[in-house]
């Protein structure tokens, strides 16, 4: 592995000292592979889904270099997956290529494809704008897409101020006709729609402020581009849903009170351009019970209040209509949640929550559990349960997707 | 404990060490304050006190540092595992606040690029960041677990900050010589909520003001864990210990924290200990 990593560090070195760019700087190339398997108890629930076993592996390659002074920043992170069921699931994404200059440290630009993550709860990403989905990997919305820009920001004594250019938007990336966890239609992602004044190749533009005062971390952010999250129309052909991409004006806020073993959270955003401007909020705390059975053992305790006002109507697949706004499973949602650290040397966690709607009873569960083993490996088991599905819920198209994933991770 | 290479190696480093610190003592006599709380007022806090802050002190004047460091834990049956680390920390202004510092881990892989972000405090909690790099995610975290492992070692939270002067109150004990080293021997108690101890026993050399020993007494009173500081370097009138090995006597296992060679005086400053530069470290 030594030997390729000092080849790929050569090679880019040769090809950035031909361009005139290199000073010595230092490289560094690593990354990781994965095995991965997913298994479904329950037969499919609409035609063309797999049953059973769902197989893939994945690989990620991390090439960083820094500058001797450390001014000047390239990292290039590159990730695949290739699926045994789900040919939209086997796909290529440069989840980060950006060239970063730090100045005195009271300024820092980025050029290139990036992750960014705003906010503070754990149940719902919704102040995190930047970044698209990446649907396909799971259904916890937290894989994003490399996402392309510029960005400015600036650290000062009254805080960080991030402002954001974003050309090239990505289209959000979802099961094919064979994968589970889809809707009854699959999404024809090819031929995605833009509305409401949206259009493809538009520019995005976002800012963020942030600092924190004594125990509150606060912040502020706004958006102005097209929505991560498309509206679904059924295709002419009856036979697929097409997404619908609306451009869209957020302004939002998180915040969080550290108080001894308490975390206190929220996230708030309103948003104008898919119907009527609505709100949507997350309000909970993290409350930690530290070397529980006096053993090393921390036990976090998680509850958060999940609140979206948004009209996003009738289900499109019963009426054939297209509602207002995107579709959400989070209108008036309650989620509990415990994590469990052994803090051991093979740092062993266990992750479990379960949210509820309010309204329906609806209910969906998770338990993730992960440890390493040796130096370099590590093994997760991840599983989601859906029970109680209203008919009517955003849930019951995936009510048979009860799910166990086992995943084992090289790094190199 | 202590051979007698590295003995030999502070005796000869001692008088330069001894004009650095009567010198900057004479510069500034005015500029430490005693929190009298700390200090105490018996004759054996008094002392505990003065003998604690004569080594405290002596770091005065360091500015900033970088080192890296390995940690080497082992279990009851010898097993070990390894982190490596690297740690950066820019002194504190004044002895009413800690000092701010960075932990940045380098392995195993699978946590990579995790940083620790701290602003320690004397009695309150410290403010402290945690960036998870796979998320992108700078989250504000607890600082109530002092008593908590340090990433499975054995090392508590609160043992990186030993040396704050003021989180303690002080009781001599005596002298004692080991290994050929004269010892002040001081009991210390933490001030501060949540510690895992309700005391500690130190034994700091007389030529240096170093500890060498700390044994740490759990909430029951019991002796809980060794710490043993050896291999110490003078870098300008700075001490820094290179190998910190923690035995804990519960559980039979040990960690190793091994430190590379410090740089201090890097250039650091406030602004490379804001929240913000959690997103650019890699």
């Amino acid at each position: 592995m030594r030997q390729g990593r000092n080849i790929v560090a050569t090679l880019t070195g040769a090809a950035l000292a031909a361009s005139g760019a290199a000073s010595a700087g230092e490289w560094e190339f690593g990354g990781e592979i994965a095995g991965e398997v997913r298994y479904f108890p329950q037969s499919a629930q609409f035609p063309g889904q797999f049953d059973d076993w769902q197989p893939s592996g994945t690989l990620q390659t991390d090439l960083r270099w820094k500058s001797d002074d450390g001014k000047h920043q390239i990292v290039v992170i590159a990730f695949g997956r290739l699926d045994a069921q789900d040919d939209n699931r086997t796909h290529a994404d440069l989840r980060e290529g950006y060239y970063r200059y730090v100045s005195d440290s009271d300024w820092t630009l980025l050029i290139g494809a990036a992750k960014v993550f705003w906010g503070t709860v754990e149940s719902r990403h919704l102040v995190d704008v930047i970044n698209q989905t990446d649907g396909v990997e799971d259904i916890d919305e937290e894989d994003k897409l490399g996402q392309p820009m510029v960005k400015l920001s600036l650290l000062k004594d009254w805080g960080q101020l991030d402002l954001f250019v974003l050309p090239g938007f990505r289209t959000r990336t979802f099961p094919g006709p064979e994968g589970r966890l889809r809707f009854a239609l699959p999404i024809d992602t090819d031929n995605p729609i833009f509305e409401r004044n949206a259009r493809r190749g538009a520019v995005d533009y976002a800012a963020r402020y942030s600092n924190f005062f004594g125990n509150w971390d606060v912040g502020v952010s706004a958006f102005h581009g097209t929505s991560r999250e498309p509206r679904f129309t059924i295709a002419p052909s009856g036979a697929a849903l097409l997404p619908v991409y609306d451009r869209i004006t957020q302004g939002s806020l998180d915040v969080q009170y550290t108080a001894g073993a308490w975390l206190w959270k929220g996230e708030a955003i309103v948003r104008g351009g898919q119907g009527e401007t609505f709100f949507a909020g997350v309000a909970g705390f993290e409350y930690t019970l530290y070397q529980i059975f006096q053993k090393p053992w921390d036990l976090g305790l998680l509850a958060e209040y999940l609140y979206d006002g948004r009209d996003d109507g009738f289900m499109v697949e019963t009426f054939g209509l297209t509602s207002e706004a995107p579709f959400t499973a989070f209108q008036n949602d309650v989620f509990t949640g415990a994590r469990l650290a052994f803090n051991d040397t093979q740092d062993t966690s266990m992750l479990a929550g379960v949210s509820v709607d309010a309204d329906d009873s609806s209910l969906s569960m998770f338990v993730e559990a992960e440890r390493r083993l040796g130096q370099n490996w590590t093994a997760e088991l991840e599983s989601r349960l859906f029970f109680n599905v209203d008919p009517a819920n955003l849930a019951a198209s995936v009510r048979a997707d009860d799910f166990l994933t086992f995943r084992l991770t090289r790094y190199f | 404990m202590f051979n007698t290479r590295s003995k030999c190696a502070l005796k000869a480093a001692l008088a330069a060490t001894l004009l650095l610190s009567s010198q900057a003592n004479a510069q500034d006599p005015s500029v430490f304050t005693d929190d009298p709380i700390a200090k105490g007022d018996t004759p054996e806090s008094i002392k505990g006190y003065e003998i604690a802050a004569r080594g405290d002190r002596s770091d005065t004047g360091f500015g900033d540092s970088k080192v890296s460091a390995t940690m080497v834990l082992r279990n009851s049956a010898g097993q070990t595992t390894e982190r490596s680390l690297s740690f950066s920390t820019l002194e504190k202004e004044d002895e009413t606040v800690g000092d701010k510092s960075l932990v940045i881990f380098n392995s195993p892989r699978d946590v990579e690029g995790t940083a620790l972000l701290s602003h320690a405090k004397i009695l309150d909690p410290d403010d402290q960041w945690l960036f998870l790099p796979a998320l992108k995610r700078v989250k504000r975290i607890s600082s109530a677990n002092k008593s908590g492992p340090f990433v499975g070692s054995e090392f508590a939270f609160e043992d990186f900050t030993l040396t704050e002067l003021n989180k303690f109150t002080y009781a001599y004990v005596g002298e004692e010589e080991v290994d050929g080293m004269m010892m002040d021997v001081v009991d210390r108690f933490p001030r501060y909520e949540k510690s895992g101890y309700t005391k500690q026993k130190a034994w700091i050399d007389q030529d240096v003001y170093q500890a060498r020993k700390i044994e740490f007494y759990d909430r029951r009173g019991d002796l809980l864990k060794t710490l043993t500081l050896s291999d110490y370097r003078e870098y300008d009138g700075v001490w820094r210990a290179h190998k910190l090995a923690m035995v804990n006597h519960k559980t039979n296992k040990e960690t190793d924290l091994i430190y590379s060679e410090f740089q201090f005086k890097t250039g650091l400053d406030a602004g490379d200990f804001v929240k913000g530069v959690l997103q650019r470290i890699r």
